[in-house]
């Protein structure tokens, strides 16, 4: 993902090509063969992996659920029902709202706690703790995400290490439920995602001249003032991925609700998978569709807070 | 030393080490458990070392299954991921036309969407298309619809980097195009090509999220753990854990002692 912030937009040498130059350009530079090749590979891609896909999802989003013989016949019409059933069910409307405060919580969290993490690895630390901190960093991720996430299980169940240290210490006289709200999931979450915040922060902060700091630092600026002005606006490009990254991930969680959840910390993933576990696919497309405009409009959000375009983003 | 950059020190430090105890500690427990021979995956009381977990996860059939689906799944995205990603990132570094730039948006959508939607997606077509229903397939094509992206994205990094000269130099002297590709581009991008693959291949053996919904009633390796970890918990899962972890840090050492020599070699 940390990709995503560090390839620099601006290409070597690009050929200005008018649509209708298109295929001689192509044939030019790959030989037909070669055109033929990539073309191909590219439109399969394109289509039958991506748009496509997408249609067929839009389109059982928008017909109602029906049993197999009925499929194609009179009823099968399209209708809004299967999205207004998220306004008219107040449990669900309940769960999607608490899903979108939660990953925006789970997000702002992680920024926070990775700002000075990727600080130091990109603009402090040199040499043998660069690596070995980077070696912290990736070890955890290089573990499947539902071990990380089981990990946090040992720790919070009710037979837990905390529960253990608490009532060792006489803190708690009773084992405490951590599983019962929402903490044990969003905890569960920034945990899993954290990597996703740092690499960005750091590869948008490594790119920035340490002259430029140790200027502002010269001329009096203090700490807050150098980053206020200097490192934040130098990297709104990677604060914007990070954040894109972590919401995207926890808003679209599965295994962090599933294994750290209780029934009262429902997920709006966790709905989609019930929906499909009932066999009823196209409420389940629906609310994919739901979660994917949601996903979108922050993206877009993210974009316009942050003043940096789709291209800078992307790349 | 200013007493304001000793404190600032003190803070940075004492940080930094409450980061990683929150980074690591869980995985030192979660460790710890796959020797405790309680039945019950937790670290106290501790009722004795045991190796009989890693004993009881290699007895499991069923892992092993899943374990070869993982292989499976993963070899066939990357053998489809990286060419796409190669052929893309030809297409977009080197030509400029009118809808490049939404290409480009279209094709890394799938990194920036949640996984599960494109689990979904890709199972819904093909079950609607071709009336193929969820399995090793579908999974395989729904990984590598995202998984493409990242190859792309590496592969670009490289060949942004790339002098075309070399190429017209050989076009001048009479080479085809299969020549140019295979003796000068390819060899130039070989190091993005095994990066790009070595991520597949672990982006996709570790995938969850996605494999969900496509896999129908098939079992990937996260399958596995996943259904193990939500129904009886069992040390089994700890024993595998700890595996995992043993791997990782093998290859950290083997990583870090590779880039050591070729420093040292470099400086020489």
């Amino acid at each position: 993902m940390c990709l995503l912030a560090s390839i620099i937009p601006g290409f070597l040498r690009v050929e200005d090509t008018d649509m209708h130059k298109l295929i001689p350009n192509l044939s030019k530079n790959f030989g037909i063969a070669g055109s033929l090749i990539i073309t191909g590979s590219i439109a399969f891609w394109l289509f039958g992996m991506i748009i496509l896909p997408q249609l067929i999802m839009i389109d059982f989003s928008f017909r109602p659920f029906l049993p197999l013989n009925k499929i194609g016949g009179p009823d099968d019409i399209y209708t809004l029902k299967n999205y207004i059933v998220l306004f008219t069910n107040e449990f669900h409307r309940a769960i999607f709202i608490k899903t979108i405060w939660s990953s925006v919580l789970v997000t702002i969290t992680a920024l926070i706690v990775c700002y000075p993490i990727a600080f130091y690895l990109a603009k402090v630390a040199r040499g043998t703790r660069f690596s070995l901190i980077l070696i912290g960093l990736v070890i955890p991720y290089w573990i499947n995400e539902l071990l990380r996430i089981f990990a946090w299980q040992l720790i919070l169940a009710d037979t837990g290490v905390l529960n253990q240290l608490l009532l060792a210490m006489n803190v708690a006289s009773d084992p405490i439920n951590f599983r019962a709200g929402n903490g044990a999931v969003l905890l569960g979450m920034v945990y899993a995602y954290i990597l996703f915040m740092v690499f960005p922060l750091y590869n948008a902060m490594e790119s920035l001249d340490r002259n430029q700091i140790d200027a502002a630092h010269d001329l009096g600026a203090s700490r807050f003032q150098i980053h206020k002005r200097i490192v934040i606006p130098h990297c709104k490009p990677g604060i914007a991925v990070g954040c894109i990254m972590t919401f995207m991930l926890a808003a679209g969680s599965i295994a962090a609700p599933q294994l750290l959840g209780s029934p009262s910390s429902f997920w709006f993933s966790q709905i989609i998978y019930t929906n499909f576990e009932c066999a009823n696919w196209n409420q389940g497309a629906a609310y994919a569709m739901v979660l994917t405009v949601l996903c979108l409009a922050f993206i877009f959000a993210m974009l316009k807070i942050f003043k940096v375009n789709l291209k800078e983003i992307a790349k | 030393m200013r007493p304001s950059s000793v404190v600032l020190r003190v803070v940075t430090g004492g940080y930094l080490i409450l980061f990683f105890i929150y980074l690591l500690m869980p995985l030192v427990f979660m460790s710890l458990v796959a020797f405790n021979s309680s039945t019950v995956p937790q670290v106290s009381p501790w009722q004795g070392f045991t190796l009989k977990w890693f004993g009881v996860l290699l007895a499991d059939n069923q892992m092993w299954g899943s374990l070869i689906n993982s292989f499976i799944v993963a070899f066939f995205v990357v053998i489809i991921s990286v060419p796409i990603g190669l052929s893309a990132s030809l297409l977009l570094t080197r030509l400029q036309f009118k809808y490049r730039d939404g290409l480009y948006a279209v094709l890394v959508s799938p990194l920036l969407l949640p996984g599960i939607i494109i689990g979904i997606s890709t199972f819904l077509f093909w079950d609607r298309a071709f009336q193929l229903s969820g399995g090793l397939f579908t999974t395989i094509m729904a990984q590598a619809s995202f998984i493409s992206g990242y190859s792309m994205l590496l592969i670009m990094a490289r060949s942004q980097r790339f002098d075309r000269i070399q190429e017209d130099a050989a076009f001048d002297l009479g080479a085809t195009h299969w020549q140019v590709f295979y003796k000068i581009t390819l060899p130039f991008l070989s190091p993005a090509l095994i990066s790009a693959a070595a991520l597949a291949f672990m982006q996709s053996f570790d995938n969850y999220n996605t494999t969900l919904f496509a896999i129908g009633f098939e079992q990937t390796l996260p399958i596995y753990i996943g259904s193990k970890l939500r129904s009886f918990i069992s040390p089994a899962m700890n024993a595998l854990s700890f595996i995992f972890i043993l791997f990782t840090l093998t290859g950290a050492v083997i990583y870090e002692t590779l880039r050591r020599r070729e420093l040292r070699n470099n400086s020489r």
